[in-house]
């Protein structure tokens, strides 16, 4: 079993901090208008995690095949690549102290450099590459890190308004050490103007947190005609010390 | 002036879209080669102790029609009531089982199923016993940020009266939004966005 929390400390099992709801987007969200049918309208019932969520189960390094974090090559002809800008997406996992926070499984998706998705539900009119999956992974390092390789995706139009259109963007699930952690977002590109105008990023109400979700152009990061590099950091849910839990004698 | 806290905020959550399948069922999307399985596809083993049960979960919304594109991820302890996570402590969880099912809704039926075992009793934060559940959490296009809910087993009927958690839920009306009947072997779970038979989501 690989070796989870800090080196060299027991595994930590501490109840997670609530999540700021007003953070996060709401569940109805009409501008969104697939989220009418689909939102929750009764409150949520809200509880102090148990057992069944600070637990959650772990993924380790050997389960990844070499080429998971490389969606450049992971799906293309030996000795060919895929269509378009050459980029790495780096950063860390973090946990709502600043803590890195090792082996968070990364699953991430995305469109083509033409904006296309390789799913037979799709039918945008910009031709699917056939060098080209969409689909990578990787688990975070010792002190949160991560990095995976795949090229720009497009923005692409979708049926919402009659003119919508997603700005450039890579899904992202993000697996940490509880089940109450459990995350997926969407990583934006700095500078894009589509990001201002798509209503499903609209969902969220903050502007500052729709930036938490827009990658930085990294400069220095950036690979001497190869490809150039954008940072995003990713924030899991804290956690409290087990130190002061209330708890029963022995536990 | 106070110090600060130095919190940083939580990755706002945007929804998993229509090609969720793509990043976590790719065998499924018929993307092959690239993963040689779907993960969480197979939980149970020859080796797996515990009752075999087959579940299977609908996700409707509104209108009364079943999603198509959801995905749903469960987690459960084993038989003996143990999770496979570090941060269990009570003891070790059967080495044959971990757990954790990830499945697409299909594409037609919008059902999905889970072969998995029938999980042991867990304990609630003061010691109680909870009854027997599956921690469940549903994504889909039109899901803003995932829902988590939980599933019980219909047969439990003593163990579901004196669950702590279920026992929060004050209106008694709502309980049976969370509770899986039986049929053979088979658990059917029907997990209901919106409407009379809203399933009761947690903020937990």
């Amino acid at each position: 079993m690989s070796n989870i929390g800090a080196p060299n400390r027991p595994p930590e099992a501490g109840a997670f901090f609530q999540r700021d709801r007003d953070w996060h987007p709401p569940a109805f969200t009409p501008g969104y208008k697939t989220s009418v049918l689909r939102s929750p309208r009764r409150a949520l019932l809200s509880l102090n995690s148990t057992i069944s969520e600070i637990t959650g189960p772990v993924f380790g390094h050997d389960m990844l095949g070499e080429l998971d974090d490389d969606m450049i090559v992971n799906f293309a002809k030996p000795g060919e690549s895929a269509i378009g800008p050459r980029i790495m997406v780096y950063g860390r996992v973090l946990d709502e102290r600043g803590i890195g926070v090792p082996g968070v499984l990364i699953e991430v998706w995305q469109a083509n450099a033409g904006g296309r998705y390789r799913h037979k539900k799709e039918s945008y009119l910009a031709p699917l590459d056939p060098n080209f999956g969409g689909c990578g992974r990787t688990i975070s390092g010792d002190d949160g890190s991560y990095c995976f390789r795949t090229i720009q995706p497009g923005p692409y139009p979708w049926p919402n308004g009659p003119n919508d259109w997603r700005p450039a963007h890579i899904h992202f699930s993000v697996f940490g050490h509880g089940f109450g952690q459990r995350l997926i977002t969407q990583m934006y590109f700095e500078g894009d103007p589509m990001i201002w105008k798509c209503p499903i990023v609209k969902t969220i109400n903050d502007p500052q947190a729709i930036e938490q979700l827009t990658a930085a152009l990294d400069m220095q990061a950036t690979l001497p005609m190869d490809m150039r590099a954008y940072k995003f950091d990713i924030v899991l849910r804290g956690r409290r010390s087990t130190m002061f839990e209330n708890r029963r004698e022995g536990n | 002036m106070a110090q600060k806290l130095d919190r940083l905020k939580e990755s706002p959550s945007q929804t998993a879209g229509p090609y969720v399948h793509i990043g976590l069922t790719p065998n499924f999307a018929d993307i092959g080669g690239v993963y040689p399985d779907d993960l969480g596809a197979a939980m149970v083993g020859d080796k797996t102790k515990g009752e075999r049960i087959t579940v299977k979960m609908r996700v409707i919304d509104g209108a009364g029609t079943p999603l198509k594109d959801a995905l749903i991820e469960i987690w459960q302890a084993d038989a003996a009531g143990l999770y496979n996570s570090p941060a269990e402590r009570r003891g070790a969880a059967d080495p044959h089982f971990t757990g954790w099912g990830r499945r697409a809704t299909d594409m037609v039926s919008g059902e999905c199923v889970f072969e998995t075992i029938k999980p042991g009793r867990v304990p609630f934060n003061d010691g109680r016993p909870m009854a027997p559940h599956l921690t469940v959490w549903i994504v889909a296009r039109g899901i803003n940020i995932g829902l988590h809910t939980r599933m019980y087993f219909g047969d439990e009927e003593a163990a579901n009266a004196e669950d702590p958690v279920l026992a929060r839920i004050e209106h008694k009306v709502r309980v049976p939004t969370l509770i899986a009947q039986r049929s053979g072997d088979t658990y059917v779970f029907d997990i209901q966005l919106q409407g009379d038979d809203e399933t009761v989501f947690f903020d937990i």
